[in-house]
C-alpha cells in the first residue's frame, strides 16, 4: 500500500474517540498552528502545498483562502461541506464515519488561519448516523478544550456544530448550502456576489470540502513543501478515491495522484480487477457528472500514453477523449451493462436534484430524462439523440450554478462514445429490451 | 413523482408538543446559531419532529415548527417540500428507501426494488396493504461501493441480496409485532 | 462614472449598474428581455436566463471576453465592458433556447388566457420562439387555484419568476404563498388552500408576467385590446391612487397599477406607485376615480389596435430624426 496521510490510522481500534486519536499523534496541527504559527503562516503553507479543493472542481484551496474578505467588525465563517452526494463519492463519509476527529482537527486549524470565530459542518441528512458521530467528536474535542472559549491559552476563540440537510444534491453547491444552511430552500445563490465576500448571513464566508479540510492537517503538521513533493505537477498530495461499480474490490481508498489508472482498476493493491471476471467496457472516473470514457480510453490517453489519476492526465483530450478526476468517484462498468440505462438514470438524477430555479436546468434535465427513457424503453427514434445532444449544449453554461453542466456532461459523453450503442437501441427496440449491446462500441477506436 | 397536496394533508388534530426533554435539545441546536438566525435550526428540528410525529410532517407539526423559531408557517413548507426526506404524507410504520442511482443500478438495485414491490405487493410510493410498510426509491445514498443497499431510518442496510431483503422484513415485522403487543 | 458599450452603442453608468439598467438607459432594441428580473423588487432576477448577453470584452483593465454567456440583469458592468446583445448571433440562439425550455411545458392556451396581449411570453415567443415544438411529451398540468376570492392561479402558466414571492415579501406583511417542492415539478402554491389576504395582495397580478396571476374581478370580460387604458386618480388612505383603468365605453372593467414599457410600476413622486386592493378590485364606478387622460401606448402593442394615437411623444420625435 501506497502512503497514507489521511487514513493512516484509519485501522487503529477506537481511534474515533478521542484519546485514541490523540494517543495516535491527533491535534498535533492544532497545537502547533496556535501556539508557533500566525494564520498568515498557516494560509501559507497551504498556499505552498498546492492542495487543490477536494470536492470536485479543483480549485487551489490556499488561493480560495486568500480571497476571503477581512472588514473590520464582520464575523467570517468557515463551512465544510459534507453533503457528499454526487453519485460514485462515498469517500467523505468513510472519513467521517472512521476518523471523526481528523475533521474536527482539520477545522480548528482552517478557522484560525481563516480568523472564523464560529464554524459549521453541513452533513446530508441521510447521513444521520455519521452526524452522531462528529457531534460527540465536537464534544469531545470541546471537553479537552480544543474548543471553545481561548484554546490552548492562545486567545483564540472557536465554537464549531453541525447541521443536517434533508435530501438535495444541490446542497453540496456552496451558495445552495450556505441557504439551506439559513434554513431555507437549497436555492443556488446569483454570483456575484462570491461567498468569500458576502455568504453565511450575508458575510464572508469560505467553504471546504470535507477532506479538503482534512489534508490541512498533514499540511500543517509536515509542511505545505512537504505535501507538494507527493503527486505530479499541479496534482499534488494525496487523494481519497471512492471506488464502485463492478469491481473485485469496491471501496475508499487513498492515493499518491499519480498512480496510474490501470494499476489503480487491476492491481490486487487496489480494486483487483473486472468482477466476475468480465472485461472493462467503460468507467467514469471523477462523480456521475463527469465525462464517462469508453475502454480505450480509460487507461490511455487518446494519444496513447498512460493515463495517471492527477487532475490533468484524466483531463487529457479535453472533453473529445478525455474527463475530470472530479470529486473521485470512481465508478466502473463491466461488459454487461447498458450505457443507455445508465445514461438515463444519470439524466434522471439530475432531473430529480435540479433546484427548479432558472429555466434551462428546470425543463431541460426534465425533457433530457425524458427524451432518455423513450430511448431506453425501445420508444426512441433516431431524431432523439440529436434532440439530446442540442438539449444539453442549450443547459451546458446557461444556468446559474454548475449543476446544468453536470446535467449535461454525462450525456453528451455518453452519445459521444456510444452513439451506436443508441442507435442500436432504436433501430432494434424490441431486442434492447431483452439483452444488451455488450462491449462492441467500447474498443472502437476513436474518431 | 411529486405528491400533490390537497387539503387533506391539513387535519384538525391538536398541535403536536416536543417533551421536555425534547425542548433542550431543540433549544441547544437554537444556540448553536448567532441571535436572529434560528431559522437555521429549521431543518435539524424538522428531522426530530418527524422522528417524534408518527414519521411525517403533517400541516399541524410544521406550523409548531414555525411557532417554536417564530417563522411563517409557508417558510417551513417551502423547505419541507423541497428536501426529499421528509414526508408530507402519512407513510407506513417502516420506510424503504432502496437507492436507485447508477453505481447501485450497477450491482443489481433494480432487482431489489422489483423483489420488494412483490414481497409488499406495492409499487414504489406505495404502502402495503396492512400499513406497515413504505417502499420509495431515492437518490445516490453514497453507499455507492457498499451498493445495492436501502435506509431505513438513520439506518443503511448494505450489500443486499434478495436474502437479505426478507430476512430485514421479517425482523421489522416482528419488532412492530412485539412493539404494538406492549 | 463607467463608460461601456451595448451593441456599438456607448453609455455612461454608475459604477455597480448591471448590464441590463445599462442597456435600459440606451433604450430601444438593445435593451434585452426580462422575464423574471423587476428592477422594483430587491433579489429578483437572474433566473429566467432570457437576458444573456454576451460579454465580448470584461473591461477596459481586463478585455478579456467572458466564456459563458451571463444573466445581464444580475452582472454588474465594469469600465470598458463590450457587451453584444442583438448584435450576437451566440444570444440569438441560446435566447431561442431558454424561449423553448420556457414553451415545452406551458399549454399554449392565449386564446383563453386574459394576460393575451400584454404578456411578455408570448412577446418572446413571438421573437425567438419557433413555429413548431420538438416536444413530444406530456405537458405537466396543474388545476387552477383560488388564492382568496379575486385572485385565480394557473401554475399551468406560470415560468417560477418568483416575482409575486418577492411582492409578498417585500410589500405585505405576512407571506402565505411560496414555492413547493423543486425541480420540473416546483410550483406557486399556498400548500393549504389559503387566501392571500392582505391589502397590496393584488400586486401580485401586475408583476406577474405571464397569466399566471390573474384578476377574478376581471376574468373572461374582455379582450385587453377592446379596452382603452387611463391614467385615473383617487383619493385612497392605502396607496397614491395613482393607477389605469381599463375601459370599455363608459364602464371601468378593470384597475391595473400604472406600468412602464418595461411592464413595471411606475415611480410616482419618487415612489413606486403600487396599488392597493380597494383600488384595484373595488373601485370599478367612474365616479370614483379622476380620469387625466388616455395612457400612451406602444404602436407595436395589440392593445393600441383601433385606437388612435394621439400625442406619442417616442413615435414624434423619430419621425424628426428620421430613425425607425
Amino acid at each position: 500500500m501506497g502512503r497514507k496521510l489521511l487514513l493512516e490510522h484509519v485501522n487503529v481500534p477506537g481511534i474515533e474517540t478521542y484519546e485514541v486519536y490523540r494517543k495516535n499523534g491527533g491535534y498535533r496541527s492544532v497545537e502547533k498552528a496556535l501556539k508557533t504559527m500566525s494564520p498568515q503562516n498557516v494560509v501559507e503553507e497551504v498556499q505552498a502545498s498546492g492542495l487543490r479543493g477536494r470536492g470536485g472542481a479543483g480549485f487551489p484551496t490556499g488561493m480560495k483562502w486568500s480571497f476571503l474578505a477581512k472588514p473590520e467588525g464582520v464575523p467570517r465563517y468557515l463551512l465544510c461541506n459534507a453533503d457528499e452526494s454526487e453519485p460514485g463519492t462515498f469517500k467523505d463519509r468513510y472519513l467521517m464515519e472512521k476518523i471523526p476527529h481528523l475533521l474536527v482537527e482539520g477545522m480548528i486549524t482552517s478557522s484560525y488561519a481563516l480568523g472564523c470565530n464560529q464554524a459549521y459542518i453541513y452533513i446530508r441528512g441521510e447521513y444521520m448516523w455519521v452526524l452522531e458521530i462528529v457531534e460527540k467528536a465536537i464534544a469531545e474535542a470541546y471537553a479537552n478544550g480544543w474548543l471553545g472559549k481561548n484554546i490552548l491559552g492562545s486567545g483564540y476563540d472557536l465554537d464549531l456544530s453541525i447541521a443536517p440537510g434533508g435530501g438535495a444534491y444541490i446542497c453540496g453547491e456552496e451558495t445552495a448550502l450556505i441557504e439551506s444552511l439559513e434554513g431555507k430552500r437549497g436555492n443556488p445563490r446569483i454570483k456575484p456576489p462570491f461567498p468569500a465576500v458576502k455568504g453565511l448571513w450575508g458575510c464572508p464566508t469560505v467553504v471546504n470540502n470535507v477532506e479538503t479540510i482534512a489534508a490541512v492537517v498533514p499540511i500543517v503538521n509536515d509542511g505545505g513543501a512537504e505535501y507538494a513533493k507527493i503527486g505530479i505537477g499541479k496534482s499534488t498530495g494525496t487523494k481519497l478515491i471512492s471506488a464502485c461499480g463492478n469491481l473485485v474490490k469496491p471501496g475508499v481508498y487513498e492515493l499518491d495522484l499519480g498512480v496510474s489508472v490501470e494499476e489503480f482498476i487491476y492491481s490486487d493493491e487496489w480494486c483487483g480487477g473486472i468482477a466476475n471476471g468480465k472485461k472493462l467496457k467503460a468507467c467514469v472516473p471523477g462523480g456521475s457528472s463527469v465525462p464517462i470514457l469508453p475502454a480505450n480510453l480509460v487507461c490511455k490517453t487518446a494519444e496513447g500514453t498512460d493515463r495517471l489519476m492527477t487532475y490533468e492526465s484524466l483531463a487529457e483530450g479535453g472533453f473529445a477523449s478525455g474527463s475530470m478526476l472530479g470529486s473521485g468517484g470512481f465508478i466502473v462498468f463491466d461488459e454487461d451493462q447498458c450505457i443507455v440505462r445508465n445514461t438515463w438514470n444519470f439524466a434522471r438524477f439530475y432531473a430529480h436534484e435540479s433546484c427548479g430555479q432558472c429555466s434551462p436546468c428546470r425543463e431541460g434535465t426534465g425533457w433530457m430524462e425524458k427524451v432518455l427513457h423513450r430511448l431506453e424503453y425501445g420508444h426512441g427514434n433516431l431524431r432523439d439523440i440529436d434532440l439530446l445532444a442540442e438539449i444539453n449544449k442549450k443547459i451546458e453554461g446557461n444556468t446559474i450554478c454548475p449543476l446544468g453542466d453536470a446535467a449535461a456532461w454525462p450525456v453528451a459523453a455518453a452519445i459521444r462514445h456510444f452513439r451506436e450503442e443508441f442507435e442500436w437501441h432504436v433501430t432494434n427496440p424490441d431486442e434492447a429490451q431483452k439483452r444488451n449491446f455488450g462491449i462492441a462500441s467500447a474498443h472502437v477506436p476513436l474518431v | 413523482m411529486s405528491i400533490k397536496i390537497t387539503n387533506g394533508n391539513a387535519t384538525d388534530e391538536v398541535a403536536p408538543q416536543f417533551s421536555a426533554e425534547r425542548m433542550v435539545e431543540v433549544q441547544r441546536i437554537i444556540n448553536q446559531y448567532p441571535e436572529g438566525k434560528h431559522k437555521s435550526a429549521l431543518m435539524r428540528i424538522l428531522h426530530m419532529a418527524e422522528e417524534d410525529f408518527g414519521g411525517w410532517l403533517s400541516v399541524p407539526t410544521m406550523n409548531y415548527v414555525a411557532g417554536i423559531l417564530n417563522i411563517q408557517p409557508i417558510e417551513v413548507y417551502e423547505v419541507a417540500t423541497f428536501y426529499t426526506m421528509f414526508n408530507i404524507e402519512k407513510p407506513g410504520k417502516v420506510v424503504l428507501e432502496v437507492c436507485r442511482t447508477g453505481p447501485c443500478m450497477l450491482v443489481g438495485s433494480d432487482n431489489i426494488i422489483d423483489h420488494l414491490k412483490l414481497q409488499l405487493g406495492v409499487e414504489v410510493g406505495g404502502t402495503s396493504a396492512d400499513g406497515m410498510f413504505t417502499l420509495k426509491t431515492a437518490e445516490c445514498l453514497g453507499a455507492c461501493g457498499y451498493g445495492p443497499m436501502l435506509q431505513c431510518g438513520k439506518h443503511y442496510h448494505e450489500h443486499l441480496t434478495t436474502e437479505k431483503v426478507d430476512a430485514l422484513l421479517d425482523a421489522f415485522r416482528k419488532e412492530h409485532s412485539t412493539s404494538s403487543n406492549n | 462614472m463607467v463608460k461601456v458599450i451595448v451593441d456599438d452603442i456607448e453609455v455612461e453608468v454608475e459604477p455597480g449598474t448591471t448590464i441590463l439598467n445599462a442597456a435600459r438607459k440606451i433604450g430601444g432594441d438593445v435593451v434585452p428581455p426580462a422575464m423574471c428580473y423587476y428592477s422594483k423588487l430587491e433579489g429578483s432576477g437572474g433566473k429566467c436566463r432570457t437576458c444573456l448577453v454576451e460579454v465580448a470584452a470584461g473591461s477596459t483593465a481586463d478585455p478579456r471576453p467572458m466564456p459563458k454567456l451571463v444573466a445581464s440583469c444580475s452582472t454588474p458592468v465594469q469600465d470598458g465592458m463590450v457587451i453584444k446583445n442583438k448584435t450576437s448571433e451566440r444570444v440569438h440562439e441560446n435566447r431561442g433556447a431558454v424561449t423553448e425550455f420556457l414553451l415545452i411545458n406551458h399549454p399554449l392556451d392565449c386564446p383563453i388566457c386574459d394576460q393575451a396581449g400584454e404578456c411578455h411570453l408570448q412577446d418572446l415567443g413571438f421573437e425567438h420562439g419557433k413555429e413548431g415544438t420538438r416536444y413530444e411529451e406530456e405537458r405537466r398540468t396543474y388545476d387552477p387555484i383560488d388564492i382568496g376570492d379575486k385572485i385565480k392561479l394557473h401554475m399551468n402558466r406560470c415560468i417560477l419568476c418568483y416575482r409575486c414571492v418577492y411582492v409578498a415579501n417585500q410589500l405585505t406583511d405576512q407571506r402565505v404563498h411560496g414555492v413547493m417542492h423543486r425541480g420540473e415539478h416546483a410550483e406557486i402554491s399556498t400548500y393549504i388552500e389559503k387566501a392571500i389576504d392582505n391589502d397590496f395582495s393584488g400586486n401580485v397580478i401586475d408583476v406577474c408576467p405571464v397569466g399566471a396571476l390573474t384578476d377574478k374581478t376581471f376574468r373572461f370580460k374582455s379582450r385587453v385590446w377592446f379596452l382603452k387604458p387611463m391614467n385615473a386618480s383617487c383619493e385612497c388612505t392605502k396607496c397614491a391612487g395613482k393607477a389605469v383603468v381599463w375601459m370599455f365605453g363608459n364602464e371601468i372593467m378593470r384597475v391595473t397599477g400604472r406600468k412602464d414599457k418595461y411592464g413595471e410600476i411606475e415611480d410616482i413622486d419618487g415612489k413606486t406607485a403600487w396599488i392597493c386592493n380597494d383600488c384595484r378590485f373595488d373601485k370599478k364606478d367612474v365616479s370614483e376615480w379622476n380620469i387625466e387622460g388616455p395612457r400612451v401606448i406602444n404602436r407595436h402593442s395589440v392593445i393600441s389596435q383601433n385606437h388612435y394615437l394621439k400625442n406619442d411623444p417616442e413615435r414624434d420625435a423619430k419621425k424628426l430624426t428620421g430613425t425607425k
